[in-house]
């Protein structure tokens, strides 16, 4: 990944430190601060912080994690280990949309195997990847808790419920003419 | 019957705060106030409401260990646990959404119980809809004074705080949540220390399912007796029960306590046509499986456990006699495995050994050995010997799955393949 902001000073332990204020914006510091007014500590705040930076930049970059460290003052070995412990936190950069396929039993009970393959072999990624032209990234998503309407997706936030074939199609080429974008 | 929580539900347009006020609701709440915080612990304590997030713990009982009086300390902290991540619950997702201001009542009135001065929503993150309109219920009980300083001019004071998980099922374990929300890795605490004395933040903390609390305004509004009258079986008060898998209409219904499976299953319209029950799972995936025999027990904490499972969050799993046992119990294991903290050795080694194991067995490439090596796994993972419950929760299914469906298990291994799929 290509810095944002060039990393020029480490501390003791080689870690480099950040200015949150150089990475980032106002309005990422405004919310990360409201939260933090909530909890007796600042670094409680740091699900709250990683999940509004990640709302605005869709993933959670080196840059972006250092300086939400400096900014709640703890350590950014600390937040990486609270990043990467959080499935809905990613540490890689993602397409523009995300679909997260619930993968648990009353999914799996309802054609989750049938849905998976046509959603892997249409878009041409396995679990985990994303499209080529940067478009979706596709994850799978423990239980959704609309098992009475399984099978059921998570798009961009979103439920997508009862899905079969046909509603999978016209929901990507939705994704796909940018209609949902 | 009556129904006291899911009078006020309203999916497609939840009440507001004027609309929820109208039908009686904070009524509740304002009846606690009147009364000193010990006293709301007795009145929950005589309507003996047990905890609806799996366990089953009397929630008086569990309040009754928070210091209270001029010596306890200053700060206290009540945390709503709405994460909801029990593969094949759905209900605490319907009652957010459905009855915000309910939650936010119970809320209160358990604060108020245990003499807490902030309390926090623990949400899933994915359940977005309800992050949207418990935020509204919280503003608007802010701006009419129901949350805030000098409640109803009162000397009782509290902040309530929508949290948003990023999503981990070991997140339901209380001392977990409580590393959750301070900002930590989600890993078990050892206890005791116990969160009623040693929670959140180092304070008393008390950590209730969310669907217990919406219990809270009707047992405050109408009493312990009335509440008490709701079921006459052998736990008190009404549940929200449900059922999935290939049934005809799978949903949620609020019931007495010790209605049986049979009647959900009826309500759903029974199994898809074709279809015949194999099995179920009483509340969710960590709990053991019952057979067809076992559709009239009472779903009660005690009955359950008689014929040896556990009630659980009382949302019924249906497995249909054309889906695969050891494929069903293979996702339920792959499934805790995933979601395993990785804080002890047993969970964070054993459940994915199983997994190792049963997707060779459901591949036709088992052995006998295979199976006896599961049935020591379902030893090394059980109570005693893992930190929290996650990987006992996992051996339930498993040790029953292998127990009823012991044929099915054998048939994998002699014909090298799985049944169902040819």
């Amino acid at each position: 990944m290509s810095s944002v902001i060039p990393i020029q000073q480490v501390d003791l332990v080689g870690q480099p430190i950040v200015n949150y204020r150089d990475v980032l914006s106002g309005k990422e510091i405004a919310a990360i601060e409201h939260e933090c007014s909530l909890y007796e500590s600042r670094p409680a705040a740091a699900i709250d912080a990683l999940q509004i930076v990640q709302s605005e930049r869709r993933w959670i970059s080196d840059e972006s994690l250092y300086a939400i460290a400096d900014m709640l003052g703890m350590s950014a070995t600390e937040l990486e280990g609270v990043a990467t412990f959080y499935n809905l936190i990613y540490r890689h950069p993602v397409g523009e949309h995300v679909i997260h396929l619930c993968n648990s039993i009353s999914c799996w009970l309802h054609d989750y195997q049938t849905i998976t393959e046509h959603l892997s072999k249409t878009l041409n990624i396995e679990f985990g990847q994303t499209t080529k032209d940067g478009k979706i990234t596709l994850l799978p998503n423990v239980c959704l808790g609309c098992c009475d309407k399984a099978p059921a997706l998570m798009l961009d936030g979103e439920l997508v419920e009862n899905l079969d074939i046909k509603s999978i199609d016209s929901l990507l080429q939705g994704l796909r003419g940018g209609k949902n974008a | 019957m009556h129904k006291p929580l899911s009078q006020y539900l309203d999916l497609a347009n939840p009440q507001n705060l004027q609309a929820y006020q109208s039908t009686g609701g904070y009524e509740g709440f304002t009846n606690a106030l009147k009364m000193q915080p010990q006293e709301v612990q007795q009145q929950v304590s005589d309507a003996k409401l047990k905890g609806r997030g799996g366990a089953g713990f009397m929630t008086g009982m569990k309040w009754s260990f928070v210091p209270m009086g001029e010596d306890a300390p200053k700060n206290k902290y009540l945390v709503c646990n709405a994460d909801e991540m029990e593969p094949g619950t759905f209900k605490d997702r319907w009652l957010m959404e459905g009855a915000p201001h309910l939650l936010i009542e119970g809320m209160m009135i358990a604060a108020y119980a245990i003499g807490a001065d902030v309390a926090y929503i623990f949400l899933r993150g994915e359940y977005r809809l309800c992050a949207t309109r418990l935020q509204q219920a919280i503003d608007e009980a802010q701006a009419a004074g129901l949350l805030g300083d000098n409640i109803n001019g009162s000397q009782y004071s509290l902040k309530l705080h929508l949290h948003t998980s990023a999503g981990r099922y070991i997140c339901g374990e209380e001392t977990a949540l409580i590393n959750a929300l301070e900002g930590k890795r989600a890993n078990p605490r050892a206890k005791p220390p116990f969160p009623q004395v040693v929670g959140l933040f180092g304070r008393p903390t008390i950590v209730n399912n969310c669907e217990t609390l919406c219990n809270l305004p009707g047992i405050l509004k109408n009493g312990a007796d009335w509440y008490t009258q709701i079921s006459d079986g052998a736990d008190t008060g009404s549940k929200i029960f449900g059922i999935s898998g290939r049934v005809k209409n799978a949903g949620l219904w609020e019931l007495p306590m010790g209605t049986s499976a049979r009647h959900i299953l009826e309500l759903a319209g029974g199994m898809q046509d074709g279809l015949t029950l194999r099995g179920w799972l009483p509340g969710g995936a960590s709990t053991d499986f019952l057979l067809a025999e076992h559709l009239d027990t009472p779903m009660e904490y005690d009955a359950i456990a008689k014929v040896g499972s556990r009630m659980g969050t009382g949302v019924i799993i249906a497995l249909d006699d054309q889906h695969c046992p050891v494929g069903m119990i293979l996702n339920l294991l792959q499934f805790f495995a995933q979601e395993s903290c990785g804080w002890c050795t047993p969970c964070r080694d054993g459940l994915p050994w199983a997994v190792e194991i049963l997707t060779r067995i459901e591949a036709g490439q088992g052995s006998q050995d295979d199976l006896d090596v599961l049935q020591q796994l379902c030893g090394f993972m059980w109570i005693g010997k893992t930190f929290c419950a996650l990987a006992p929760g996992a051996v339930e299914p498993l040790r029953s799955g292998m127990k009823y469906f012991a044929d099915d298990f054998q048939q994998h291994i002699d014909h090298k393949g799985c049944p169902h799929r040819h």
